[in-house]
């Protein structure tokens, strides 16, 4: 098991650069989930940290050495794909084994080492099987077999579930974790799920653009996201934003927000009149007559325990999550009331998150 | 008519009729008759006297004889009736056939050897050809290649001049490098002009493989080197089968370069056959008999790569 650090990690294809100079470190038995849109950077730093891609520019260290240049093989890192990618001219057994018979491992320990992996996915029924005739499901559980069974430093997953339909998905969720927690292998595992990376990882790193926008875990991403991107990815429905203009000083404990003053957080910087945005999840969001802000119910979708409540106002559309048993007419004017402790402030020009007193922490990428 | 209603409703738009399936294997028949009726008519012609083979109208029912064989494979010269009966007897049936025809065989002629040229030169060259265009193939396939584009539009363009319009460069560069009428030679050229087609075709196959299959082996502990052999290759012998066939096929059947460039020993059958002289001109039963022996490889070749040229040519149309 192994810690991964990455240092100032950069990769450009000719013009396109896919990742811009990231520095974080997965802490040994991390379960690690980089989260972001297509395109931002994730399956190339994955696939850099396999050594399937050589960077641009940066290191990367595994427990200390630096095997930015090593080749895939030296790396003693596995390797999970979307696709699967079980060789098709093997079965089950054949493919779990194939990495030790790389090594040239004694044919006996390949068969024990087999076992005993399969023991573990609970596949051992399949081992004599040809991959063609398993289900989605198993066949993620055949590739994690043939990751694990090398005991390798860290693994590596690249959209592991992205192929299985969402009930499998779910279950496998389950699966990963569990092993996890059994093996506490150092996992980094790339998602666009936003669920999947919140229901499994310890550690979130949200990347947009080739960068990442913060590291954190669950909770601290989610709560207290560093930019109005992170605010946005995260979330569903997103943090709602409502735009006002203004300036903040540290210590204030309010705002104004248009004509009305808001209470928000105690703020912990300075910052010159600008562009500024209110973050608010829509759970944060009460319907209450005295409330500051006034709108029309413009639709709701009802979602079983809860209710996703839009309402138009005259800084924008805005989305509440109510209990279901609130009765809501379209059309009428009502007034929202947010919960002042879970207020967000952002700077609309940079897209970061302005210090408050319940923000402390986050780190930006 | 309410059954043939039913009928009519019960068509399935993915199943044909009985009538359509009639009528397409008819169709499949017909150009198979249309197609193997020349190839049939050699095969005959090969069994068949001189006088049979240009009789007119032509002969479908013959007496055959296996001259047109004897021929091909001998040397004769003629003697008088005297001389040969003054000969011992014959020693073997094609003595005997061919002393019914006041002649006597003088030696081999030159048709095994020319077979062997053509042996070599074409399985070579479809080896090389194939081996190179494999390398290449996947090299396209999965690196970043400055201007890969135009390399393989270059690739491509060598097989657009006629050969006709590059033979006498060719010529003149083979008379320097001692390359003209040698196995060699024509091997080195076959290759080139087959690379092409195999660089093009493979990198189709490849294509269609996940790189992940390789990767997951680099990952695992092979070489480039090793995942190449071991994992792509294995899964790319449908397109590596269907690119050999169509490279043996060209180098076999060529004709043009054969012709100007070998005369003696490298010569293949393509040049040598039409030259099979017999007496009072072209000896078509020998010649006939020649083409049999010539068409003979190719179909066993394609016959035993068959099934992964059926699945080459429909590859890649359907996601699996």
């Amino acid at each position: 098991m192994a810690q991964i650090r990455i240092e100032n990690l950069r990769k450009s294809f000719d013009r396109f650069t896919a990742v811009e100079g990231s520095t974080f470190t997965i802490d040994d038995g991390t379960f690690f989930a980089m989260l972001g849109p297509s395109g931002c950077g994730k399956t190339t730093t994955l696939r850099m940290i396999a050594g399937l891609e050589l960077p641009t520019e940066g290191k990367i260290l595994l427990d200390g050495e630096d095997v930015t240049f090593h080749r895939a093989a030296a790396r003693d890192i596995a390797f999970v794909f979307q696709l699967f990618a079980l060789y098709p001219h093997m079965n089950v057994g054949e493919n779990i084994g194939f990495p030790l018979k790389c090594q040239g491992m004694a044919r006996r320990e390949i068969r024990e080492r087999v076992q005993e992996t399969a023991r573990m996915l609970r596949i051992e029924h399949l081992l004599s099987s040809k991959t063609s005739k398993l289900s989605g499901g198993d066949r993620q559980r055949v590739a994690l077999g043939r990751a694990m069974v090398r005991r390798p430093k860290a693994f590596l997953m690249d959209e592991p579930l992205g192929a299985l339909d969402a009930e499998f998905r779910h279950l496998m969720c389950g699966e990963l974790r569990d092993l996890h927690d059994r093996i506490k292998a150092t996992t980094v595992y790339v998602t666009h799920d936003q669920l999947e990376a919140m229901s499994m990882a310890d550690q979130i790193a949200v990347m947009n653009k080739g960068r990442v926008e913060q590291i954190g875990t669950p909770q601290e991403v989610y709560d207290r996201p560093a930019s109005m991107f992170v605010a946005d990815f995260i979330g569903s429905p997103p943090m709602n934003f409502l735009r006002f203009e203004g300036g903040v000083r540290s210590g204030d404990r309010a705002v104004s927000f248009h004509d009305t003053r808001l209470v928000v957080p105690e703020i912990r910087e300075d910052r010159a009149s600008a562009p500024l945005a209110l973050g608010v999840r829509p759970e944060h969001i009460r319907f209450a007559d005295a409330g500051a802000v006034r709108g029309e119910v413009f639709g709701a979708e009802y979602l079983g325990t809860t209710q996703i409540v839009t309402v138009d106002t005259a800084y924008g559309r805005v989305a509440a999550r109510l209990p279901s048993s609130a009765s809501v007419q379209i059309g009428e004017t009502i007034g929202l009331e947010f919960n002042a402790d879970r207020l967000a402030l952002f700077d609309i020009g940079s897209g970061l998150a302005i210090r408050t007193a319940s923000e402390e922490g986050p780190r930006h990428g | 008519m309410t059954a043939a209603a039913t009928r009519s409703t019960a068509h399935s738009i993915v199943e044909a009729s009985p009538r359509t399936k009639a009528f397409a294997g008819g169709l499949v028949i017909l150009y198979a008759v249309i197609t193997i009726l020349p190839l049939l008519w050699i095969v005959a012609t090969a069994f068949k006297s001189q006088s049979d083979a240009i009789a007119y109208p032509p002969k479908v029912i013959f007496e055959p004889t296996l001259e047109g064989y004897v021929n091909l494979f001998t040397v004769r010269t003629r003697q008088t009736p005297d001389f040969i009966a003054k000969l011992p007897p014959p020693e073997t049936w094609y003595d005997q056939l061919v002393r019914k025809r006041d002649m006597v065989i003088a030696g081999p002629s030159k048709v095994v050897p020319r077979f062997v040229n053509s042996l070599i030169i074409g399985f070579g060259s479809t080896f090389l050809a194939v081996f190179l265009g494999t390398l290449a193939a996947y090299a396209f396939s999965r690196f970043r290649i400055p201007l890969a584009d135009d390399l393989l539009f270059f690739i491509l363009s060598t097989r657009m001049m006629p050969p006709v319009a590059v033979a006498i460069p060719i010529y003149l560069m083979y008379r320097q490098l001692n390359l003209t009428d040698t196995r060699l030679g024509m091997i080195l050229l076959y290759t080139a002009v087959n690379v092409s087609l195999a660089v093009w075709l493979l990198k189709g196959f490849i294509d269609e493989i996940p790189r992940e299959y390789e990767e997951a082996a680099l990952v695992d502990g092979y070489t480039r080197l090793q995942a190449l052999r071991k994992v792509v290759l294995p899964q790319a012998v449908t397109g590596i089968a269907a690119t050999a066939i169509f490279c043996l096929i060209f180098s076999w059947n060529e004709y043009a370069f054969a012709v100007l460039l070998t005369s003696g020993e490298a010569q293949t059958m393509p040049p040598f056959i039409p030259f099979i002289i017999g007496e009072g001109g072209q000896d078509w039963p020998a010649v006939a008999a020649a083409t049999t022996l010539f068409v003979v490889p190719i179909v066993m070749f394609t016959v035993l790569l068959r099934k992964h040229l059926l699945r080459g040519i429909t590859f890649g149309a359907v996601r699996k």
